[in-house]
């Protein structure tokens, strides 16, 4: 946390208090039993360089306010753009017609559980420069160099750099009386090298590792990751990767770095916990879980060696908050204990179903524009406090593949049956990685995956990766989330060689 | 507070403008929804917005360069010209720089006229429909899944050329999913629409039943290559996405499966052994898009600079045979070639083809017919190989008779190569993709008939 931060003077003198009182005191005169504002200014930039020269350079400012009722038992949801108390009023007039339409299909009383009253709450993520305070052209130029030193090397031919910037600020009202002002930011970088073989036609790329992160602009200035080291790395590993043998479909022993684990605990495990899927709120789209609540406390996960909290509370996790979007403390819990399934992720509403006393705060809206559903926390794969660092790991493999980067990613609608692909991928043989193979997938299913993991390596492996871009909800909703995991070893993993799948 | 109109943000903002060039449009957006699970509501929504975007085009006498500004709401105008002025001046020359466009494209809208709206009482009729469906199902021991969405925007955009357009775009959708009480039978309909007028719940809701029905009997099929019907929805969601790679950029510098090996890109190649033409059209029946394109940041797939230029009907694949990539003009100027802009719709059709998908069911001695696919992502550019699910409904044919539902398939395959093994196509009609809907629901194509599928493996999910 950066002490000396503050949510920023322009966005708490938006008239916030005044559109609390005239939307939620109109709901409450409409009879809501429950009613919330929220107001987000969410600010964008991307910066897109091909070949180290300017793409396109986005500049966008999302303001706008939202107005959520339970009337007679059902929501109803209103949003608009524009800050006056009498639009205030007319989003709650209109939330409640959204209520009554609704009430003709609905059959589920909408009730929520408990929270205590925060009147005065403030949260400021944890950085140190916020990116939109620093010239357009400093970043720019940041970003150009960093693309002409990775263009510049041998058999670079071609570099894709992008850069998006992300500060979110949001007040949070409720007829309870919770009153939260918060402001987030966040950052992710990437860099891609292409090499192009005209005379075969094969192209291939590598891509930079570094997680997107909740911090601001010193993250590409030098806090948190080495850039430039990273970067001066990624020629000799993409030569490496062209003229590496096509793997050889089977069943190996597979140490999966943090860069690809956590992308595979975010769709195996992070969605597969969260109890409105579970449920079946979202069987239509995003789809259920196998790891229904009949389950809970039984499910035999994975190995025992396997624990997995949920957390909205880990210092520059992209999930991380003060107070989520009803009003509930950030909070941490566990999923999997000891290969067990112990816990999952809900919200108000949901938590009142299942008759717990209390949501642990995973509720989130994308914008003002779209009603909070339950999300995703930042779901972790702890590591072994005495377990090994990833070269003692290698030594303890006879024949078997190192994965590193995530890439591609697919996984079914009860998450069960999922297929990964990667940046690199090593061939070990007698305990010494023998350099890249490519074209590798590895593909399994959820519980027999985790329950091969027999070595979870130590707290100096485990490193906090994440995405900007999680999908849920109709309308579709987008969701950053962090995953924290160390690397890890499991045994007798399905591997597939793309080439042979296309039938070449 | 006062409320400028649409039009007059864009006048005021090019009136304000100190630079070479400007391109400024404002989207009204408006759109109503309502979701459901288990025969009950979960969410429901109506929600407004106004988007202003302000790119500035200055020369600093290293070249052109230009910067974009968007905002939501009531800004001030001045500052976002401002803003995206400064922008420009900041940015290197752009690469994509060409005159802006100052021909008025064909279709462009009366751009005195309201923006076009819609509202929660676009369902007024839906609801209780739904309501109804809901009954039968539970009556049935079913329950019932799924999505209504109506969303219209309409778009004004002004130039320092003298362009104002304007293009209303009414998009609309509905997906119902049926599963039995225990989710171990899962089944879907969908269909995309402009105005819900067209939507009937019932056929919906019997389309629904019918598959139900189909899944009574369970057959267990392991992982293989099998003659497999892709209905319309499934087809769709595979062709968009080689829709989305087909940037003729990206093929000329041979980092697509559109390069061609020794240099340039496939063009003028034979990719499907029927008669297949995919290709977009603004003006296709019930798939309207708009005429003219809308460009906030300049990519492979277009180009700011090209704001306001007629985007024509286009063939992408012509009677088999790869006719045209997405070009913005400078990369066509760059590689002598036409601009080529996308269009927000995609058709797929074999013109010599009559037969319906009910006949090519029929015509199946045996085969898998599927229902959607989800999940869809790409594991080798090269090939396009794009690896996915089957969703909500894998049946078995048999003599030409549905004999009951096997279990779902993670498959590997490539649309290029799928174009090129299809063996059949039934007439074309609407759909509405299952898996890309979020942002492409303008499709109508055909059932295909594709010998040797590959289902890499079993999906035990249902």
């Amino acid at each position: 946390m950066s002490p000396n931060r503050t949510v920023d003077e322009s966005f708490l003198a938006l008239p916030l208090t005044a559109l609390a009182d005239a939307a939620l005191t109109r709901a409450v005169d409409l009879g809501c039993e429950h009613a919330d504002l929220r107001v987000e200014r969410i600010r964008t930039q991307v910066i897109n360089l091909r070949d180290a020269r300017p793409e396109s350079f986005t500049d966008g400012e999302d303001l706008g306010l939202a107005v959520r009722v339970v009337h007679e038992g059902t929501w109803g949801f209103a949003a608009g753009v524009v800050l006056t108390a009498a639009e205030a009023v007319r989003l709650a007039e209109e939330a409640v017609t959204v209520a009554k339409v609704s009430a003709a299909v609905n059959s589920d009383r909408v009730e929520l559980a408990p929270e205590p009253v925060y009147p005065d709450a403030t949260y400021v993520s944890a950085y140190d420069v916020d990116p939109f305070e620093v010239a357009d052209t400093e970043k720019a130029a940041l970003l150009t160099d960093l693309s002409e030193q990775l263009l510049a090397a041998d058999g670079v031919e071609h570099v894709q750099a992008t850069c998006m910037l992300v500060k979110e600020q949001k007040f949070y009202a409720d007829t309870a009386g919770t009153r939260a002002r918060q402001q987030r930011v966040r950052i992710h970088p990437e860099f891609t090298a292409l090499t192009v073989d005209r005379a075969t036609g094969q192209f291939e790329s590598m891509r930079t590792l570094a997680p997107p992160a909740g911090r601001g602009w010193e993250y590409l200035t030098g806090t948190g990751w080495d850039w430039r080291g990273e970067l001066a790395e990624i020629p000799d590993l993409l030569r490496a990767k062209t003229k590496a043998p096509s793997v050889q479909a089977g069943r190996y022993d597979v140490i999966i770095d943090p860069s690809n684990l956590f992308l595979t605990i975010h769709e195996s495990i992070g969605h597969a916990t969260e109890l409105d899927r579970a449920l079946g709120y979202e069987a239509a789209y995003a789809g259920t879980s196998f790891a229904t609540v009949d389950k809970l406390g039984t499910l035999q996960y994975g190995s025992p060696l396997m624990n997995v909290t949920g957390d909205r509370t880990a210092v520059h996790g992209l999930s991380t908050v003060g107070w989520d979007d009803e009003g509930v403390a950030g909070q941490q819990w566990d999923i999997v204990k000891d290969g067990v399934l112990v816990g999952y992720q809900v919200d108000r509403n949901m938590a009142r179903l299942r008759g717990l006393p209390r949501s642990n705060g995973c509720s989130f809206a994308d914008s003002s524009r779209h009603v909070p559903v339950q999300r995703m926390a930042n779901v972790s794969l702890q590591p072994d406090p005495a377990g090994p660092s990833t070269q003692e790991m290698i030594a303890g493999v006879e024949r078997g593949i190192y994965v590193v980067g995530d890439k591609s990613w697919s996984i079914d609608m009860q998450r069960y049956n999922f297929q990964f692909t990667g940046q690199r991928f090593y061939k070990i043989e007698s305990g010494q990685l023998a350099g890249q193979v490519r074209d590798v997938a590895y593909q399994a299913t959820t519980t027999d995956f985790w329950g091969s993991m027999s070595v979870v390596g130590g707290p100096e492996t485990y490193v906090l990766g994440g995405a900007f871009n999680c999908g849920k909800a109709q309308p579709g909703q987008t969701a950053p989330v962090s995953h924290g995991c160390p690397s890890a070893l499991f045994e007798n993993i399905n591997i597939l060689n793309t080439v042979q799948e296309a039938g070449r | 507070m006062t409320q400028l109109s649409a039009q007059e943000i864009v006048e005021r903002a090019l009136a304000a403008s100190t630079v070479d060039g400007q391109v400024t449009f404002v989207v009204e957006s408006s759109e109503a929804n309502l979701r459901w699970a288990s025969n009950s509501l979960t969410t429901n929504g109506a929600m407004r917005s106004r988007q202003i975007v302000v790119i500035s085009f200055a020369d600093g006498g290293a070249g052109m360069a230009a910067g974009t500004v968007s905002r939501t709401g009531t800004p001030e105008i001045a500052e976002l010209v401002a803003a995206s002025e400064q922008a420009a001046r900041d940015a290197g020359p752009a690469e994509d720089a060409m005159p802006l466009i100052g021909d008025k494209p064909v279709g462009g809208g009366d751009w005195d006229a309201d923006p076009a709206e819609t509202s929660i009482e676009v369902f007024a009729e839906f609801a209780p429909a739904l309501g109804h469906a809901f009954g039968e199902a539970r009556d049935r021991g079913d329950l019932l899944f799924g999505f209504a969405e109506h969303q219209m925007t309409t778009t004004y955009l002004g130039s320092s050329t003298g362009l104002r357009l304007r293009h209303d775009q009414p998009t609309g959708r509905v997906e119902l999913n049926g599963k039995s009480a225990d989710f171990g039978r899962s089944v879907w309909a969908g269909t995309g629409t402009r105005d819900f007028r067209d939507v009937s719940v019932a056929a919906l809701a019997a389309d629904v039943a019918r598959k139900m029905g189909w899944s009574q009997r369970r057959i267990d099929l392991p992982a293989g290559r099998y003659e497999t019907l892709l209905p319309p929805s499934a087809a769709s969601d595979l062709m968009i996405y080689l829709y989305w790679t087909m940037q003729a950029r990206d093929a000329d510098e041979g980092r697509s499966v559109f390069a061609k090996r020794g240099g340039g890109n496939r063009i003028g190649e034979r990719l499907a052994a029927l008669p297949l033409t995919l290709r977009s059209d603004p003006n296709a029946a019930g798939l309207e898009a708009a005429p003219f394109q809308i460009v906030q940041a300049s990519s492979e797939a277009g180009s700011v600079f090209d704001n306001g230029m007629a985007t024509p009907a286009v063939s992408w694949i012509e009677n088999g045979v790869l006719t045209n990539l997405i070009r913005p003009r400078a990369w066509a100027l760059k590689t002598t070639a036409p601009a080529t802009a996308p269009v927000d719709n995609l058709l797929l059709e074999d013109a010599t083809s009559s037969v319906t998908p009910d006949e090519m069911i029929a015509s199946t001695e045996r085969g898998l017919l599927l229902t959607t696919l989800w999940y869809i992502r790409e594991v080798d550019p090269q090939t396009l190989l794009l690896t996915g699910l089957t969703r909500d409904g894998v049946f078995l044919v048999e003599n030409g008779e549905v004999t009951g539902a096997v279990n779902n398939f993670r498959f590997n395959e490539s649309p290029v190569d799928l174009l090129a093994r299809t063996v059949q196509a039934s007439r074309t009609e609407r759909t509405l993709p299952r898996e890309w809907n979020d942002w492409f629901t303008r499709a109508a194509m055909p059932m295909l008939r594709v010998p040797d599928f590959n289902m890499s493996s079993v999906s035990p999910a249902s």
